[in-house]
C-alpha cells in the first residue's frame, strides 16, 4: 500500500524550515504533491508562499528541512537544477524582452544548445499540442499579456516538466483567457504533469485544484481536498479570522443626483514607448455613483490615472467638474476643487518612501494649509497641522505602525494602502479617483478599504474606480465599463453585464 | 551577490566610532605607503596629519582653505537633494568672480564697502547666470544638465583666460595676463584678532559661512520650498502628484547653486588675490562636489567635510613642501580617507552579507 503510494507521489516536502535573519518565513512545510495533481497553494501576502516555491526551484535555499522527488532526497542548488530534475516555474512577472521576438525569448534562456529555426518548429508544435497558439516570430511588444504568459509556459514545456509551478497566473488575465489557460492546465494534468497552482483567488481554486494547501504565517493551517472545502472556510483559515461580509448599499439611489464629473473625448499621447495612447475617451460620473473601469493591465490605465488628475493636461473642455472646465489645469487646482486622487504605485508616486507618514500627509495637504495668504504661513512647513492630520488617518483607518510616524516604506503593503486612502478620505473629496485600491493587499484590509469606498458613495460622492480585479469591479460598482487598448467601452448597469462580455470588451473572444 | 540591507536601529555609538576608525586606517595604510616609498614614516603622517593644526596660524589657514569649498557646498546641497547634477560649480564660480571683478575695475579708487556689497550681488548674478544655460536648456529642451554645465567650465576658464590677457590686462603687469589691482573698497580684509593679531591669512569673508549655513539649514528642513525640493529628488512621480511644479524647481535649484558658487568666488579673489587672472579657482568647484556629498548634503555636514577636505589638502603641501613627498602620494590619501570615511558610514547604516548565487 505505502509502495504503491509512493509511487503515485512525484514531489514530497519535509518539514522544510526558511529562515530570514530571525524571521522564521517557512515553519517546518510539510506538502506532498501527487502525479497529475493540480494542487493550489493558498495564503496572504507574506504568509510563505513565494519563499516555499523558491525553495523548490532553487532560487532560495531551506534553512531546514527535506525535498523528495520520486522518493529520493534532492538538494537543489540553483533553478538549472531544479530544471533537471523536472521542475519549472512560471513566475507572475514575466522575465522577457520586449524587443525580441518570441523565440529569440525563448532561446536565450534553454540550457540546451539548439538552432532558432528547429526551436521555431518545436514552439508551433508544442502550441498545438496543448492549446497554446502563438507565432514564434512575433516580437513581445506586440503581445497581449496572455499571449506573454503562454510564452512564459511554453518555455517550461520545452523542457518536458514533471511539476510546473505557476505563480499567481490569472492576476493579469481576463475571463475568456483564464478560462482557456485552465483548460492547458487540466490538459496537462491528465498527461501526468503535477502543477503547483499559487493564488488568493478562492473560486479558481476551486474550480481548478484538487487539493488545496492554505499557509499561515509560515506554517500550513491546513491541507485537505478542495471537494471537502467551502470557500468561506478557506479564506478563514487563509486570514485566521471570520471574513467580513460587505453589502453594497445604494441601489442606483443616485440617479436623479446631479452629475459630478464628465469626461468627453479625452485624448492623450503614451507616456512611454511601452505606454498605451488614450483615444477618445468619455463617460460621466453622478454624485453617488461608483463607476468601475474595467481592464487588463497596460490598456492606458496609468495613462487615463494621470489625465484624471492632472499631471498631463490638455484641453480645458476635455474634464468638466460640475460647470467648471479643468481640463488644462493642474493636480494642485484640482484638489482645491474636491477632487482626491489614488494612483496605482503605492511607493514612490501615491507617496514617498523615505519620508515619514506626518510628510506625507503634508504632501497632499500642503495647499490646505495655507490658505490664509500669509506669505509666512505659505513658506513655512505646518508641521503641526499634518502631524494631527496623520495621527487622524492613522487612527480612523486602522493603520498599524511600527512605532509612531514611521517612514512609509516601513509599513506593509496593505497598511501602506490603508493611510493613503484614508489620507485621501480625510481630504473630505467630492470626487474620489482611486486605480488599483487593493491590489496586493490581504483581503482583510481590501474589505475594510472596499466599505470606506461605499461608505463614501452613501454620502453621495462619485467615484471612479479603475481595477485590473473583476471580482471587486463587481462587488462595489453601480456602473462598469472596459478600457481596451486606450478605448473606454460606453458604461452598463452592473447587474446588466456578465463576465464573458467583459472578457469580449477587453478584446479577447 | 552582495546585499545591502538597510539596519533598523542606528547605532550612534558607531556613528560617532566609525569616522575615527576610518581615519585610523586611512593612517595606518598610509604609513605602510609611507614606508614602501621609504619616506620617514613618522615624520610624514606628522607633516600630513598633525602640521595643519600645529601653530594658530596654520589652523586659521585650514579655514581659508575651507572658505570656498564649503560655500560651493553649501550651493550644491540644493542640486544634488533635487537629484539636479550640477558638475559645473567651478565654472559657475569663475563666471561669478568674473563679473564681480570686472565690476570693481570700474570703479578705481572706491574706498566705501558698498562696492563690495554689490560684487556679492553682481557674482550671485554671474554664477546664476552661468547656471542657467543648463537649467534653460534642461527644462526646454530636456538636454542632460551634468554635460552642459560641465562643459561650460572650460567655456568660462578660457573666458577669463581671454579677459585678463586682452581687455582687462593691466598695462603696469610686465606682460603677465593680471588685471589692475582691486580698489580698496573691494578688498576682505584680514582678521584683526584682538591681543593676537592677524592669524594666516584668516579674514572676514569666512564670516558669511555662520549665516549661510543656518539659513540654508532652515530653508531646506523648515519651508515648503525646501520639502518641495528634497521630495523632487527623492521621487519625481510624487512630486508631481503633488502637484509641485518641476521645472521651477529644477530652474531655482541651479540657479541658485550657481550664485552661491560665484559668491564663493568673489570672497575668494577679494579676500585672498585681489585683483582677476587666468586661474581663481584650484578645483574647487570639483572638490566641493565631494564636500558636499561626504558632508551628507546637510548644511552642518558639508561645513566638517569642508574643514576636513581643507586639512587634507594643507597637509598635502606641507609634506611636499618640508620632505619632497610628491602631491600625487598625498593625494592617494585624500582619496583612502573620503573611500574609509564613506566606507564607514555605509557599514554603520546597512548591513551587508553576500548571497552566494548559482
Amino acid at each position: 500500500m505505502t509502495n504503491n503510494l509512493n509511487a503515485m507521489t512525484f514531489i514530497e516536502v519535509k518539514n522544510l524550515s526558511k529562515t530570514f535573519d530571525q524571521f522564521l518565513a517557512n515553519d517546518s512545510i510539510s506538502l506532498t504533491i501527487k502525479k497529475g495533481e493540480i494542487h493550489a497553494l493558498l495564503g496572504e501576502n507574506g504568509a510563505g508562499k513565494s519563499t516555499l516555491v523558491k525553495c523548490l526551484y532553487g532560487v532560495v535555499k531551506p534553512t531546514d528541512g527535506q525535498i523528495l522527488i520520486n522518493g529520493n532526497h534532492v538538494t537543489i542548488n540553483n533553478p538549472r537544477e531544479a530544471r533537471s530534475h523536472g521542475i519549472g516555474m512560471v513566475f507572475q512577472h514575466f522575465s522577457l524582452f520586449p524587443a525580441l521576438t518570441v523565440s529569440e525569448n525563448i532561446l536565450i534562456s534553454l540550457d540546451e544548445k539548439i538552432t532558432k529555426k528547429h526551436l521555431e518548429d518545436k514552439i508551433s508544435i508544442i502550441g498545438k499540442q496543448w492549446g497554446l497558439p502563438i507565432e514564434p516570430t512575433k516580437k513581445v511588444l506586440d503581445l497581449s499579456v496572455g499571449e506573454q504568459q503562454r510564452v512564459e509556459i511554453i518555455r517550461c514545456l520545452l523542457q518536458n516538466p514533471k511539476l510546473l509551478i505557476m505563480d499567481e497566473p490569472t492576476s493579469v488575465l481576463s475571463p475568456q483567457e483564464i478560462n482557456q489557460l485552465f483548460k492547458v492546465l487540466r490538459k496537462l494534468a491528465n498527461s501526468g504533469c503535477s502543477i503547483l497552482y499559487i493564488s488568493h483567488k478562492l473560486n479558481e481554486i476551486k474550480q481548478i485544484a484538487s487539493k488545496v494547501t492554505i499557509l499561515r504565517s509560515g506554517k500550513v493551517i491546513s491541507s485537505t481536498s478542495t471537494s471537502k472545502i467551502s470557500t468561506t472556510s478557506m479564506a478563514e483559515k487563509m486570514i485566521g479570522k471570520k471574513v467580513k461580509k460587505i453589502t453594497k448599499i445604494s441601489k442606483n439611489s443616485f440617479l436623479n443626483s446631479p452629475t459630478a464629473i464628465s469626461i468627453n473625448n479625452l485624448n492623450r499621447k503614451k507616456l512611454s514607448q511601452f505606454g498605451t495612447e488614450l483615444k477618445k475617451i468619455s463617460f460621466n460620473v453622478k454624485y453617488g455613483e461608483i463607476l468601475g473601469i474595467a481592464g487588463v493591465a497596460g490598456n492606458g490605465q496609468v495613462e487615463l490615472m494621470n489625465a484624471l488628475s492632472g499631471e498631463t493636461l490638455g484641453e480645458p473642455d476635455e474634464i468638466i467638474f460640475e460647470d467648471k472646465k479643468i481640463g488644462n489645469t493642474n493636480i494642485k487646482f484640482r484638489r482645491s476643487l474636491g477632487l482626491e486622487f489614488v494612483p496605482e504605485e503605492r511607493n514612490g508616486h501615491a507617496t514617498v518612501p523615505d519620508i515619514t507618514l506626518t510628510e506625507n500627509t503634508f504632501l497632499t495637504f500642503y495647499n490646505t494649509y495655507s490658505k490664509n495668504n500669509n506669505f509666512l504661513d505659505d513658506i513655512l512647513l505646518s508641521s503641526n497641522m499634518s502631524s494631527n492630520d496623520s495621527k487622524s488617518i492613522i487612527n480612523d483607518n486602522d493603520v498599524r505602525c511600527p512605532y509612531s510616524n514611521p517612514l512609509a516604506d516601513q509599513l506593509s503593503g496593505g497598511n501602506l494602502q490603508k493611510f493613503i486612502v484614508g489620507r485621501s478620505l480625510k481630504a473630505n473629496p467630492k470626487v474620489l479617483i482611486i486605480s488599483q485600491p487593493t491590489w496586493g493587499v490581504d483581503i482583510g484590509a481590501a474589505s475594510e478599504i472596499r466599505s470606506k469606498l461605499l461608505l463614501l458613495a452613501k454620502a453621495g460622492k462619485a467615484i471612479i474606480l479603475i481595477s485590473q480585479d473583476l471580482d471587486e469591479i463587481y462587488e462595489i460598482s453601480n456602473n462598469i465599463c472596459v478600457i481596451n487598448n486606450g478605448s473606454l467601452s460606453k458604461p452598463k448597469i452592473t447587474s446588466k453585464i456578465s463576465a464573458k462580455d467583459i472578457g469580449i470588451l477587453m478584446g479577447i473572444n | 551577490m552582495i546585499e545591502f540591507t538597510p539596519r533598523k536601529i542606528q547605532s550612534s555609538f558607531w556613528a560617532i566610532l566609525s569616522p575615527i576608525i576610518s581615519i585610523g586606517i586611512t593612517i595606518f595604510i598610509g604609513s605602510l605607503i609611507f614606508k614602501m616609498l621609504s619616506y620617514p614614516v613618522m615624520e610624514s603622517l606628522y607633516q600630513v596629519f598633525v602640521s595643519p593644526f600645529s601653530r594658530p596660524d596654520r589652523i586659521a589657514d585650514i579655514f581659508v582653505k575651507a572658505c570656498p569649498l564649503i560655500i560651493i557646498g553649501l550651493g550644491l546641497i540644493f542640486c544634488f537633494k533635487a537629484n539636479i547634477w550640477n558638475i559645473g560649480a567651478e565654472g559657475q564660480f569663475i563666471l561669478g568672480t568674473l563679473c564681480a571683478g570686472s565690476f570693481a575695475l570700474l570703479f578705481p579708487e572706491t574706498k566705501t564697502y558698498m562696492l563690495l556689497f554689490s560684487m556679492f550681488i553682481i557674482g550671485f548674478i554671474g554664477g546664476a547666470i552661468w547656471a542657467s544655460i543648463p537649467a534653460i536648456l534642461k527644462v526646454r529642451l530636456n538636454v542632460n544638465e551634468i554635460l552642459v554645465s560641465l562643459m561650460l567650465v572650460y567655456v568660462a576658464m578660457l573666458f577669463i583666460d581671454f579677459i585678463v590677457r586682452g581687455p582687462l590686462r593691466d598695462p603696469m603687469s610686465f606682460g603677465f595676463p593680471l588685471s589692475k589691482v582691486y580698489p580698496d573698497g573691494a578688498i576682505i580684509s584680514k582678521v584683526d584678532f584682538p591681543f593676537i593679531g592677524f592669524l594666516g591669512q584668516f579674514h572676514y569673508g569666512i564670516f558669511i559661512i555662520l549665516i549661510l549655513c543656518p539659513l540654508i539649514w532652515l530653508f531646506i528642513n523648515k519651508t515648503l520650498p525646501g520639502f518641495q525640493i528634497k521630495i523632487f529628488g527623492s521621487s519625481t512621480k510624487a512630486s508631481e502628484f503633488a502637484g509641485f511644479n518641476k521645472n521651477k524647481i529644477t530652474f531655482y535649484v541651479l540657479l541658485v547653486s550657481g550664485g552661491l558658487s560665484g559668491v564663493a568666488g568673489v570672497v575668494e579673489v577679494s579676500a585672498n588675490m585681489g585683483r582677476l587672472q587666468p586661474e581663481v579657482s584650484f578645483g574647487y568647484g570639483f572638490t566641493a562636489i565631494i564636500v558636499a556629498f561626504l558632508g551628507r548634503l546637510n548644511p552642518y555636514g558639508v561645513v566638517i567635510a569642508g574643514i576636513i577636505i581643507a586639512t587634507a589638502k594643507l597637509g598635502a603641501d606641507n609634506a611636499q613642501m618640508v620632505l619632497g613627498i610628491p602631491k600625487v602620494v598625498t593625494g592617494i590619501f585624500e582619496g583612502m580617507l573620503l573611500f574609509f570615511l564613506l566606507a564607514g558610514e555605509t557599514i554603520q547604516k546597512y548591513k551587508i552579507s553576500i548571497r552566494k548565487d548559482n
